[in-house]
């Protein structure tokens, strides 16, 4: 089995979120730049089923500028086998998962994440799926394979269910498909120099949405102070002034 | 033309959630001056259905096939893709929920439509077509206009009110016609959460970190949550360390909420934590460190001990059921 692994760039989940030129673009000075957590799982969990026998060969793909390539190299640092990086600017998930059909062809499970930590759009994996008119299961929290069977687990809204969906597939990931992310080695660090990192142009594509600004939330009131003693007045709070009980 | 809701049931029952998809929709429906039609995958009763009038859905498109009870999310959006074909759509409304969220992206791209989920609120302007959407785990919105012609909007829970706008209604049977071969999910296993309010559901929710201290101090937090009708939730350490189940773990690696009130026992209030219920209406904080950073997002607080507090509420939460 191959399996391709979606890979967004996004900031350091502990970043403070500022914005620039009249809250047009996010202030990117000192940024960190990570994996995003749900792909760093989903690669973390295509690894384990690698190391079990489960997976020939893990690819990890980004659409992204140059600025993205310590983030695919640290991919490869922890285990993928080969990295591909689409050079473009990533505009919207329509715009990515369009670039994305070129790449994606020959795998048997693609796995994506349920959502990029910026701009939580929640549409790469799906969109992707539809393009390449396969199937999708959506917050996967789990996946086994077995004898070449594979079973995901899922997250419906209510419960969560045990399935068997026929490959070629994409899954969208989040919480649960695996605990700990791997942290690259010294020795993964020099041998992901030497991993392909193939840089792939563009296709045309127009993306559907145009993003314009941002906005903070309003800043929020000081908080009204019940004393310790007296506790049963928060209730009479929430039930009278804010009317929430 | 039409706009579009794809409202779930559950057994066979709408929510709260299904009410304020129409009550949303409606009122954009309203700007653009289109009716709204609602698109309903399952068995549920006609007069279940007809609640959806009250909020200002004129028809319902009645799609009854057991087929779609594996949830395969191929043949589900093309359902939905179809539906919005036949009515002509310009604008598709799902919930940002686990089902919601698996479809909308599919149903974007059979429609040629543009896309925009976690929207919190009405459009800014219908001309362009621009709306507000959370991002950054909450941190913060984005203005995003959608080019295409036809709008699929995800909606996040609780961003808006159920409006009642009581309109006439027409039931339409609906075959979306989709082949066997589409379907391709066989579900081996359902685990359904019942008997308790479910989480990402609860108005009010009462949640429990590290100082709660340990598992045998659940009862009082259980206790408190019943009285109010809350839902419970806990921090991740408390999750991790096995006092409660991962599934009521809040936050960046957890569930995301959005309650009326989120009330807070012995939780520091980390980034990590906030990302999962910074959209609740009001935030409530007990905490014996009066430094402690949830005190910065809280509305309402407490400086002092849980095991203090907590009777206290217990006992003000039956005075006041009592007084109803
Ligand atoms: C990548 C990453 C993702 C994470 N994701 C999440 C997540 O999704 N959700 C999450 O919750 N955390 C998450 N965390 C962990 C997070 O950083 C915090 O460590 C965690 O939220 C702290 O939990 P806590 O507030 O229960 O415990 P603590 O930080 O230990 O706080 C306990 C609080 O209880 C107070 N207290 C103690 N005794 C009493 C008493 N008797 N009465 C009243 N107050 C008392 C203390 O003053 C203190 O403020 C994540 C961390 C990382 C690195
Ligand atoms: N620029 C990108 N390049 C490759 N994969 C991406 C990119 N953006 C998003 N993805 C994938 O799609 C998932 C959902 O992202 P989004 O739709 O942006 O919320 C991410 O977790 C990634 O797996």
């Amino acid at each position: 089995m191959k399996i391709l692994v979606l890979i967004s760039n996004v900031p350091d989940t502990t970043t403070k979120v500022k914005f620039t030129g009249d809250n047009k673009s996010f202030d990117t000075t000192g940024v960190q730049w990570i994996i995003n957590p749900w792909d760093e799982l989903a690669l973390t969990r295509a690894l384990e089923l690698k190391d079990a026998g489960a997976v020939e060969k893990i690819t990890v793909a980004n659409v992204g500028t140059k600025i993205t390539e310590p983030t695919l190299r640290k991919a490869l640092a922890v285990g993928a086998d080969e990295a591909i990086r689409i050079d473009a600017e990533p505009s919207d998930a329509f715009y990515v998962a369009t670039q994305l059909t070129q790449v994606a062809k020959d795998y048997d499970l693609i796995m994506a994440g349920i959502e990029s930590s910026d701009y939580n759009g929640s549409g790469v994996g799906g969109m992707l799926a539809e393009m390449l008119g396969i199937n999708s299961v959506s917050a996967v929290s789990g996946i086994e394979i077995e004898n070449g069977n594979m079973t995901i687990h899922r997250d419906i809204d209510g419960g969560s269910q045990t399935l068997t969906v026929p490959t070629p597939l994409v899954v969208v990931v989040q919480k649960g498909i695996a605990i700990d992310p791997r942290i690259p080695s010294m020795r993964g660090i020099m041998m992901a120099r030497k991993k392909p990192l193939n840089v792939v142009p563009a296709v045309d594509a127009t993306p559907k949405t145009t993003f314009l600004n941002y906005e903070l939330p309003p800043p929020k009131a000081a908080c009204k102070m019940v004393d310790e003693d007296n506790a049963k007045e928060l209730l009479r709070l929430l039930k009278e002034e804010a009317k929430v009980l | 033309m039409s706009v579009l809701v794809y409202t779930e049931n559950w057994d066979g029952k709408f929510k709260k959630l299904s009410y304020e998809l129409i009550s949303f929709a409606y009122a954009i429906a309203k700007e653009l001056n289109l009716p709204v039609t609602a698109l309903s995958i399952g068995k549920v009763e006609d007069d279940e259905l007809k609640s959806l009038a009250k909020y200002g859905a004129s028809k319902i498109l009645k799609l009854e096939d057991d087929r779609f009870e594996s949830l395969d999310n191929k043949a589900l959006s093309d359902a939905v893709a179809k539906a919005a074909q036949k009515e002509d759509a310009k604008v598709v409304i799902i919930a940002s929920n686990n089902e919601g969220k698996a479809i909308a992206p599919r149903v974007s791209v059979e429609l040629d439509a543009g896309m925009v989920t976690n929207v919190v609120g009405l459009p800014v302007s219908i001309d362009p077509f621009v709306v507000k959407k959370k991002v950054f785990t909450q941190k913060a919105f984005a203005n995003i206009q959608i080019n295409a012609d036809v709008k699929v909007l995800t909606y996040a829970h609780n961003s808006f009110e159920v409006i009642e706008s009581p309109v006439d209604i027409t039931l339409e049977s609906f075959d979306a016609e989709i082949p066997d071969s589409e379907f391709h999910t066989k579900v081996l296993d359902t685990h359904k959460v019942t008997g308790k309010i479910l989480l990402t559901d609860a108005d009010i929710v009462v949640s429990g970190g590290r100082g709660m201290k340990g598992p045998e101090n659940w009862g009082i937090l259980e206790e408190l949550a019943d009285l109010l009708g809350a839902g419970l939730a806990c921090s991740r350490p408390v999750a991790d360390e096995g006092w409660r189940p991962h599934e009521e773990h809040v936050g960046q690696t957890g569930k995301i909420i959005a309650p009326n009130v989120y009330m807070a026992f012995g939780i520091s209030g980390a980034i990590q934590h906030l990302g999962g219920v910074s959209s609740s209406k009001y935030i409530v904080a007990i905490n014996k460190d009066p430094e402690a950073p949830i005190f910065q997002a809280a509305d309402y607080g407490i400086v002092g001990d849980n095991f203090k507090v907590i009777p206290q509420l217990i006992e003000a939460a039956k005075e006041m059921k009592a007084s109803e």
